[in-house]
């Protein structure tokens, strides 16, 4: 009932909706302000921009089927960042996760060559990239229930050794042999995910990454394995006492979303690269974080979100290009957009929330959206 | 204020139109040519992305400034789904010759050559074009990186008083590792007596953790000391304050500190650019693995404003001979 | 090369240790304040970046030329300033911390290098602080090395540490500090200004965080590159949570994991050899991580020691 109202509430005034709109005006403002001190014709700059990320979709699709490319790996990732946040844990190495996924890949193929057919290799591959990042997750999941290491702490440790793991195997095991460079050998065809709009490099991946999204979304709000994460991720003490196995949940939490990323990996990997390179995926493991808090930390929020934040840094790059902006000038930018962006959402739920405590006659703090992007961090036990 | 603005606007107009008209004449004189580059670093980083982009400016004031030549660059990219993005966006922009400065964006390149077949591509440090393949419109390239490296260690133990000499590297791998070891490989020639350390940073991009570790490399008794990429601008100042002699390779540091460096192994791209222009005229869009090494002239030995002895000089002059004569062999 | 002692060698590490740790105590104690008082600022990265660049740009005399310390105020007031936009953000408009900060430090890593590329084009060098040796101290046997002999900086970061252990413990103005992270309900109804408390806090962090950044080229690079700071800022991050919120221990935690760093450097140098093979030098750079990991599993867990109010905007009225 009273979320009915709320969104009734939300629909009939106009600044709930426009607020975020105006802050992101705002923010490009400003940023046109930096923009025109560099010596660049801000209008330019974003009218290359919004081509770099959209465009004219009838007329060329490639912008807008690049938005999306991108979209698949911060999609997953930010999902993986859900399920570890809705459990009560939170997650910062997706990054790891994501690289020893598609290393998993790698060795898959490395080990089975392509003596495999695509419609079992490709699914194939897809589970050991899960079953990659799931293990990278499962450490600090473990750590965390077994010793009370600290997952925030322990996450970025895993990262940095993620980073160092990628160095040896493209140096030593998983090396080209071909070639006298670190990275990888090509994968072969049969592992390959599809493209759906060449020359664009647009992949089936994206399938899998909206059905992984609407499966963590049912997993969660619609399983009992789900209900006992929230359940750990609430309050871990009544969970203890209502006879669930606190120390399980929280590793599968985390195991569950250290999997997601390596799916994400695992699909950049046969989509995109397919092969793995130095510098392969870098910063989608910190953006999937962003993308996740963006979306409410919500998998299904998740899907906007990691097409929002996709569009900005692909424009970005076209913004780059056409107007010759350093890429750090268009970073400080999307910080600007970051802060103004994540001030007026709060400003708003409060204000939606003033009003239905007026409507309702209740005090405005218990209607906060559920846990929300307010608060990263759940309830300790 | 107004009126002003607006004349300033008439007479702004007017420009446009007289720099439209003469760009016409230049455009049915030759059109220019334009080059992209996609560099993992910053351009400023006084290493690998700052030769490239230096190499390209020098070539264009050769060939007559920006009408004749155009550069555009995308830095920093250390992310290669961004770089590959890029890379597109600069083919479908019509660039004639796109530049890939980055091993890790080789497979990028190749996924789009076929594309666009009137543009030329280079990429490096590689040695793969795709010819064998049937791809036509790709170079590659890459720099000999232990010639200089070892000119530079045949000078640092002639140099050295302790016989200790220290290295620094960010990771071990590619060019690094060539470099360091045709360093070792000449200290090692000149010197038997002098040790060399190797040490790696784990980062292009912490200067701190490079300063750490030149300044280990000096407590452990090192006086003379060489590094490769931009994370050890922090260890060449730590031997500059410590008094000791530091030898470079990419770009030329000899400017930036002039007491310190007493040589830098300099990438000189501008035959490789220019020889690549000219194909480009010529119709020929790719299929040559370019390697720079001193006999071609892709690399030089530039001398900082260290005051060395004739007979340094004269021992690297003959380390030059002997690597362009082929006399030295090389153990990577 | 031979005569050198393992003490030598020990000794020549820890030296460097201190200097190395000198950006991690700066840093983490400014975001122990901040957390105390229950903001989670996770911009020190860009801050740092920040207070470094501006701290050479003004110290050098390829950029103001105004003098070393004029460069270390210059480092404070524009950290002062990027914590200000953090307090704003999420203590008056109550914005969720963990995404402030993000949007901090991407500000902060834009800026630095947008402001390099457009003062100072190229390189920026500086003399920096030179070590300064302490009378007589100076003269003990190994621990003189050590701890005797650095630069006013690097004393300035140790000396912080029992200064904000003090300001913690025993000032009325730390004990708000920690109320308001703790309970600012609490502190509220017994007449503590919750917001005002909190902006104090984050913005000394802010401070602290543009020292850590100018401690950078002023103490031990002498030169600025773009995005130099390269995580370090997180790793501080992580140390607040390594110490459980205590000044000492995260000191304890920031030497730790800068002598694990240290030591592996001299592994390489020493090439010390593992069953007569030499470590791979990839194996070596993971060390000092996965030992921070061990430490975590045989410490007790910190949590407890969390500030409940932390991520938590207050309102009045809760």
């Amino acid at each position: 009932m009273i979320q009915i109202r709320q969104k009734f509430v939300q629909r009939s005034d106009p600044l709930i909706v426009l607020a975020p709109i105006l802050a992101i005006l705002l923010a490009l403002v400003i940023g046109g302000i930096l923009l025109l001190l560099l010596g660049r014709d801000p209008i330019l700059a974003y009218r290359a921009m919004w081509e770099g990320a959209i465009g004219n979709p009838f007329e060329n699709p490639t912008s807008l089927a690049n938005t999306f490319t991108r979209a698949i790996p911060l999609m997953l990732v930010a999902t993986g960042i859900c399920v570890a946040f809705r459990g009560g844990v939170i997650n910062i190495g997706s990054e790891g996760q994501l690289f020893v996924g598609a290393l998993a890949v790698v060795a898959l193929s490395a080990s089975v060559g392509d003596s495999l057919p695509a419609l079992v290799y490709v699914p194939l591959s897809l589970v050991v990239g899960f079953a990659g990042g799931a293990f990278w997750g499962f450490i600090p999941g473990f750590l965390r229930a077994r010793f009370s290491v600290n997952e925030i702490l322990c996450t970025i440790m895993m990262n940095q050794i993620a980073i160092q793991l990628l160095n040896i195997m493209l140096s030593g095991p998983l090396r080209d042999p071909s070639a006298n460079v670190t990275q990888s050998a090509r994968l072969p065809e049969a592992v390959w995910l599809g493209r759906m709009l060449p020359p664009t490099r647009l992949h089936t991946g994206i399938f899998a990454a909206l059905i992984a999204t609407v499966v963590t979304w049912l997993l969660l709000w619609r399983t009992p394995i789900g209900y006992r994460i929230r359940a750990v991720g609430q309050n871990r003490e009544a969970s203890r006492y209502a006879g669930i196995s606190v120390p399980v949940y929280i590793i599968l939490a985390l195991t569950l979303s250290g999997g997601l990323a390596g799916l994400g990996g695992a699909a950049e990997l046969t989509g995109v690269s397919r092969r793995m390179v130095s510098g392969f995926a870098a910063g989608f493991g910190f953006s999937g974080i962003v993308v996740a808090i963006f979306g409410r930390l919500h998998p299904l929020g998740a899907i906007p979100s990691a097409l929002l934040f996709s569009a900005m840094v692909t424009g970005a790059e076209r913004m780059q290009r056409t107007v010759q902006v350093h890429y750090e000038t268009i970073i400080a930018i999307q910080g600007i957009v970051v802060l103004f962006a994540v001030s007026s959402s709060m400003w708003v739920q409060r204000r939606a929330a003033r009003r239905l405590a007026i409507d309702v006659g209740m005090s405005p703090s218990d209607d906060e959206p559920e846990s929300g992007a307010g608060d990263i961090r759940p309830a300790e036990a | 204020m107004t009126r002003a603005y607006r004349k300033g606007k008439y007479a702004l107009r007017l420009l446009v139109v007289v720099s439209v008209l003469m760009t016409t004449v230049a455009v049915t004189a030759q059109e220019p040519i334009r080059i992209a580059i996609v560099a993992p670093s910053s351009i400023r980083d006084l290493s690998w992305s700052q030769s490239i982009h230096a190499s390209l400016q020098e070539l264009q004031e050769e060939m007559g400034g920006e009408s004749v030549l155009q550069i555009a660059y995308s830095e920093a990219m250390s992310s290669v789904s961004a770089a590959s993005e890029t890379l597109r966006g600069y083919a479908e922009d019509g660039f004639d010759i796109i530049i890939a400065h980055g091993t890790q964006y080789g497979t990028s390149i190749f996924d789009m050559a076929h594309e666009f077949p009137d543009t030329s591509f280079a990429w490096g440090t590689a040695t793969e074009t795709g010819a064998e393949r049937g791809i036509g419109n790709v170079y590659a390239y890459q720099a000999a990186a232990e010639e200089g490296g070892y000119v530079n260690g045949v000078m640092a133990a002639l140099l050295t008083e302790s016989n200790v000499i220290g290295a620094i590297g960010p990771i071990p791998a590619g060019d690094v590792r060539l470099y360091i070891s045709g360093f070792t490989q000449g200290v090692k020639s000149t010197n038997p007596e002098a040790e060399v350390l190797v040490v790696y940073v784990g980062s292009f991009s912490d200067i701190a953790a490079g300063t750490t570790n030149g300044r280990t490399l000096l407590a452990a008794g090192a006086d003379v000391l060489t590094g490769t990429s931009q994370v050890v601008v922090g260890a060449i100042e730590a031997v500059r304050s410590a008094g000791g002699f530091w030898f470079s390779t990419q770009s030329d540091q000899g400017d930036v500190w002039p007491g310190t460096v007493v040589s830098s192994q300099v990438y000189n791209w501008v035959p490789m650019l220019r020889d690549i222009v000219e194909r480009h005229q010529d119709g020929e869009y790719g299929g040559i693995a370019y390697k720079l090494t001193l006999a071609n002239e892709g690399l030089r030995i530039a001398f900082g404003s260290v005051d060395i002895s004739s007979e340094l000089l004269m021992a690297a002059g003959q380390a030059v001979e002997d690597i362009i004569a082929g006399k030295i062999e090389f153990s990577t | 090369m031979d005569e050198r002692t393992l003490l030598d060698v020990l000794v020549a590490a820890s030296a460097l240790t201190m200097v190395s740790a000198m950006p991690f105590l700066y840093s983490a104690l400014g975001e122990v304040f901040s957390q105390l008082s229950g903001v989670f600022n996770l911009g020190v990265e860009g801050i740092m970046l920040v207070g470094a660049f501006s701290s050479i740009y003004v110290a050098s005399d390829m950029g103001l030329d105004a003098g070393l310390l004029a460069g270390v105020l210059a480092g404070m007031v524009t950290g002062a300033l990027l914590g200000l936009v953090m307090a704003f953000v999420s203590v008056t408009m109550q914005a969720d911390q963990g995404i402030s900060g993000i949007g901090i430090t991407l500000l902060g890593r834009g800026l630095s290098t947008t402001l390099f590329i457009l003062l100072a084009d190229g390189v920026l060098l500086v003399e920096s602080f030179q070590p300064i040796r302490i009378p007589l101290l100076s003269d003990l046997p190994v621990v003189g090395d050590i701890l005797f002999n650095q630069n006013i900086m690097v004393y300035g970061a140790l000396l912080l540490v029992p200064v904000t252990a003090w300001l913690l413990r025993r000032t009325t103005w730390g004990l708000q500090i920690r109320a308001v992270g703790q309970n600012p309900a609490a502190a509220d109804a017994m007449g503590v200004n919750v917001e005002q408390v909190r902006y104090s806090a984050v913005v000394l962090g802010g401070t602290m965080a543009g020292l850590a950044g100018a401690s950078m080229p002023l103490a031990l690079t002498n030169v600025f590159q773009v995005n130099m700071t390269a995580g370090l800022g997180f790793i501080a991050v992580a140390m607040v949570y390594f110490g459980g919120w205590s000044p000492w221990r995260v000191m304890f935690g920031s030497l730790l994991f800068s002598a694990a760093y240290n030591l592996q450097i001299w592994v390489q140098v020493l090439d010390v050899k593992l069953f007569g093979e030499t470590i791979p030098v990839n194996i070596l750079l993971m060390m000092p991580y996965v030992l921070a990991i061990i430490v975590l599993v045989f410490a007790r867990d910190m949590q407890r020691f969390r500030p409940q109010a932390m991520n938590r905007p207050f309102r009045r009225g809760d």
